[in-house]
């Protein structure tokens, strides 16, 4: 592999590590009664925010309590994540193209999964509503949307990519261009160290 | 042709008669609104829907004894914070938590009549940290934190009575100062009343405040002549360290006042050297009295009140304070005693004096070096009043009596009698405007108008009268203060706006030093109350003997626990209510059908408690007062009385789960 190839894998691992530090995803929740608004922070590990008043406000439609101490995802998430980065450093330490694109895929299929499971995620939280719940409209479901807004009753929900999820959607992107860059023109491969 | 000039000459007096009636409807229009409405005035005061007022106001309620915050320019008021007198909407003088704030020696007294707003000040400018107010009647000073808009000290005075002279600070709030408006035996005993000149004093109290919790420490009390102390300020820049208080009634009479202590030509105004006066008790001047006086203090973290009763105070008498107080003569029976921003002026208000006099500092040091006295008052020395005298400000009106400044080297002073301010040049002593107000001012008010840097651009005229200003309303109308735009040469009417009890004295402050301090709500993690509960599992209902605690939860949209069985007749019950939100804005009432003291409001994150004594047996709703949520109908349960010889066991439950 070039040698600045080599580079930005160790960049895009290293930049993982910001991932500790910074939240990967934001649900702001907005209303006539909340004019500035209401935010719930996804973290690797936790979920900050007005997460009780949001928990508060949900019990009218019987959606289930969020406890983050009851999310299996929130304690695995730091491992996956640092294996990630312990593989982009063994890419990089070992200069090997077939490295480089089982760690890509290893990226890639963690993220479409972990998309996939926050989605079922929401959607659970969205459809298995208390029976009981004070308020029901008939026909509606509180899933928020995956990226982007919906109109929940009279709040307006938004779920966004936070910092960290920025930074690990341009760390899957970067990635794929190394990859694509090392696959297509150095076809000498190995042959600069 | 004789018919036709009749006709002519009866259309021409209609005419005259409908142009007669015209000017007089118009003219007094003119005469209702003043003479200086030029158009815009909407507009400058008009603050559009969501947004916000360009100053706090702190307008005392008077005889309501509370402190009202209001938005200026808008005149729109916000909150009405209960101080001195009980507030059973706010369960204030009514929980537990709150009752001690009221207790005085005398008892509980759940009234008082709130006179002077004083906002704290650093270097001589208002720092939006704390107000403090005088109640006049059971003489007490007050401290409301501007982070909570709430009173947390209340300490009385004592070997005071009518504290009006109250609760005026130094420019770095080391002190508030209690002067008495009615002098009394020291300490009050029986005697005679025409005893007066012999048993009576005139106590001037001194208040530490601590610089970083504010809290109040009565530290030594002046006992002076039995004169009648009306007001004071502190001096600043050059006089600070100097107290200045106005003085009545120097003829030392105790009955008809209005007419036996208005003979003499000049009353006083005190100067009181307090640094000195300081540096003395910390020396070991002064004589420890035995003395009660109650001071309360609210403890935020528990949010409870205690009440403590002092049992000694420092007193000094004036032959151990030589140097330290001299007596200013001032035309008379002055009211207001102001000090410039620049700390050299100081203007007597003789409510009774055709002048304004204006005294410098620079002359009055002077004087007191070159000893130009004028005789004494019980050892005080009086100065020569040509030696002080910078001027006097030639027909300021009638009835001047209190007099605020702008940033621009001009004066404001109240004029009673006339019903009008009047501005005048601080350092010519001229005045150059005046404008009516509607009716008979007292106080006048203008942002800093009595601090090293005023912000000028706004006064607030707080008048004692109101008649034909607004829609009648039976005897008893509305009290009401005008706004006046004094960014100009001329002084400008703005607005009237109706406030509550009446509008002794205010003081305001640019809202951007209080708004941001602002709290939300209590975290319920720093709830301290012993009777908090920090979480809806710990709701419960406790029997011990005839004394029942119920510890209540309160979230959207329910009580926990909502149904209780088991309490009898003669049982004492104590309802501690914690609102467990941390959402803004989100208070929940609470209220017991037929309880004799009041309900309450919790705010999030507090715990307030009542007491309930159950008066029959029977079923008794409680519910949620305060409109929480589109449930708040449904926040609501009920509790069981049962005879007091009933086998009922204690039992509460929420829904299905029953404990």
């Amino acid at each position: 592999m070039k040698k600045s190839s080599r580079i930005l894998i160790l960049i895009i691992a290293l930049s993982l590590i910001a991932l500790y530090f910074v939240p990967l995803w934001n649900i702001s929740l907005e209303a006539p009664q909340y004019p500035e608004g209401l935010g719930m922070q996804i973290w690797l590990s936790k979920i900050t925010g007005d997460l009780n008043i949001i928990n508060g406000l949900n019990h009218y439609i019987g959606m289930k309590t969020i406890e983050p101490d009851s999310i299996e995802e929130l304690r695995l998430m730091p491992y996956i994540i640092g294996f990630i980065i312990l593989f982009g450093m063994i890419v990089f330490i070992f200069n090997k193209r077939s490295l480089l694109l089982s760690w890509i895929i290893l990226i890639v299929l963690i993220g479409t999964v972990g998309m996939y499971d926050f989605w079922t995620w929401e959607y659970d939280y969205g459809h298995n509503l208390d029976p009981t719940a004070a308020i029901k409209v008939p026909g509606m479901n509180y899933q928020p949307p995956l990226i982007g807004s919906k109109e929940l009753l009279n709040f307006n929900a938004s779920s966004m990519p936070a910092t960290g999820g920025y930074i690990l959607f341009a760390a899957g992107i970067i990635a794929i261009l190394v990859l694509i860059y090392e696959f297509k023109f150095n076809r000498t491969g190995n042959a600069e160290t | 042709m004789k018919n036709l000039n009749r006709n002519i000459a009866v259309v021409l007096f209609a005419i005259a008669a409908f142009a007669i009636v015209v000017s007089f409807s118009s003219c007094s229009d003119k005469e209702k609104t003043g003479p200086s409405l030029s158009g815009d005035e909407a507009e400058k005061v008009y603050v559009a829907p969501g947004k916000y007022d360009e100053f706090y106001y702190f307008i005392s309620g008077g005889f309501s004894g509370q402190l009202s915050t209001y938005g200026i320019p808008s005149g729109r008021l916000f909150r009405v914070i209960p101080v001195f007198s009980v507030d059973p909407e706010k369960g204030y003088g009514y929980t537990e938590e709150t009752k001690p704030m009221l207790n005085t020696s005398y008892g509980f007294i759940p009234w008082d009549d709130a006179h002077h707003t004083e906002l704290s000040q650093t270097d001589g400018v208002p720092d939006g940290r704390w107000a403090f107010i005088n109640g006049n009647n059971t003489p007490r000073i007050a401290r409301i934190d501007l982070t909570t808009f709430r009173t947390v000290e209340i300490i009385e005075i004592p070997n005071s009575a009518g504290n009006h002279s109250s609760p005026f600070t130094t420019p770095n709030t080391d002190y508030v100062v209690a002067g008495t408006r009615f002098s009394v035996p020291v300490e009050n005993r029986d005697v005679p009343i025409d005893s007066y000149k012999e048993n009576f004093r005139g106590a001037i109290s001194f208040i530490k405040v601590d610089k970083e919790k504010g809290s109040m420490n009565l530290a030594f009390q002046i006992i002076t002549p039995p004169f009648d102390y009306d007001l004071s300020h502190s001096g600043k820049g050059p006089s600070d360290g100097w107290y200045f208080f106005s003085c009545y009634n120097s003829e030392e009479a105790n009955t008809l006042l209005e007419v036996e202590a208005s003979q003499k030509d000049k009353d006083f105004i005190m100067a009181v050297n307090w640094k000195k006066v300081e540096e003395l008790v910390a020396g070991g001047k002064g004589t420890m009295m035995n003395t009660r006086y109650a001071h309360n203090v609210w403890n935020e973290s528990k949010q409870l009140a205690t009440s403590e009763i002092m049992t000694t105070v420092k007193t000094l008498k004036p032959d151990e304070l030589e140097g330290c107080i001299f007596y200013i003569p001032c035309p008379k029976s002055p009211h207001g005693a102001d000090v410039d921003p620049t700390g050299e002026y100081i203007v007597g208000g003789g409510k009774l004096a055709t002048v304004i006099p204006v005294f410098s500092y620079t002359k009055m040091k002077a004087a007191i070096d070159g000893k130009q006295f004028d005789g004494d008052v019980e050892g005080i020395p009086v100065l020569k009043y040509d030696a002080v005298l910078a001027g006097e400000v030639k027909n300021p009106g009638l009835g001047p009596l209190h007099t605020e400044f702008d940033n621009n080297g001009f004066a404001y002073t109240s004029a009673f009698i006339s019903s009008e301010i009047v501005k005048w040049n601080v350092a010519k002593q001229e005045v150059v405007d005046r404008i009516p107000v509607y009716y008979s001012v007292g106080h006048l008010s203008i942002p800093g108008g009595d601090s090293k840097k005023p912000w000028g651009k706004y006064l607030i005229s707080l008048n004692k009268m109101t008649k034909d200003r607004y829609l009648p309303t039976g005897p008893e109308l509305t009290q009401s203060a005008q706004l006046i735009d004094i960014s100009g040469d001329k002084m400008k009417l703005l607005l009237d706006f109706p406030t509550i009890g009446e509008p002794h004295y205010a003081q305001g402050i640019p809202a951007d030093l209080v708004s941001p301090n602002s709290v939300k709500i209590y975290k319920i993690e720093e709830n301290e109350n012993p009777y908090a509960i920090k979480s809806i599992n710990d709701s419960r209902v406790e029997r011990e003997g005839n004394v029942v605690h119920m510890y209540i939860a309160a979230t959207r949209s329910h009580f926990t626990p909502d149904n209780v069985e088991g309490i009898k007749m003669g049982d004492t019950v104590y309802v501690h209510v914690t609102n467990l939100e941390q959402d803004w804005d989100i208070p929940h009432g609470f209220a017991i059908m037929g309880n004799q003291t009041s309900e309450m409001l919790i705010m999030p994150g507090e715990t307030c408690t009542i007491k309930w004594l159950p008066y029959k047996t029977g079923i008794f709703p409680m519910y949620c007062t305060d409109f929480c949520s589109a449930l708040h109908q449904e926040m609501q349960g009920y509790i069981r009385v049962s005879a007091k010889d009933s086998d009922v066991p204690v039992k509460y439950s929420l829904g299905t789960e029953t404990k």
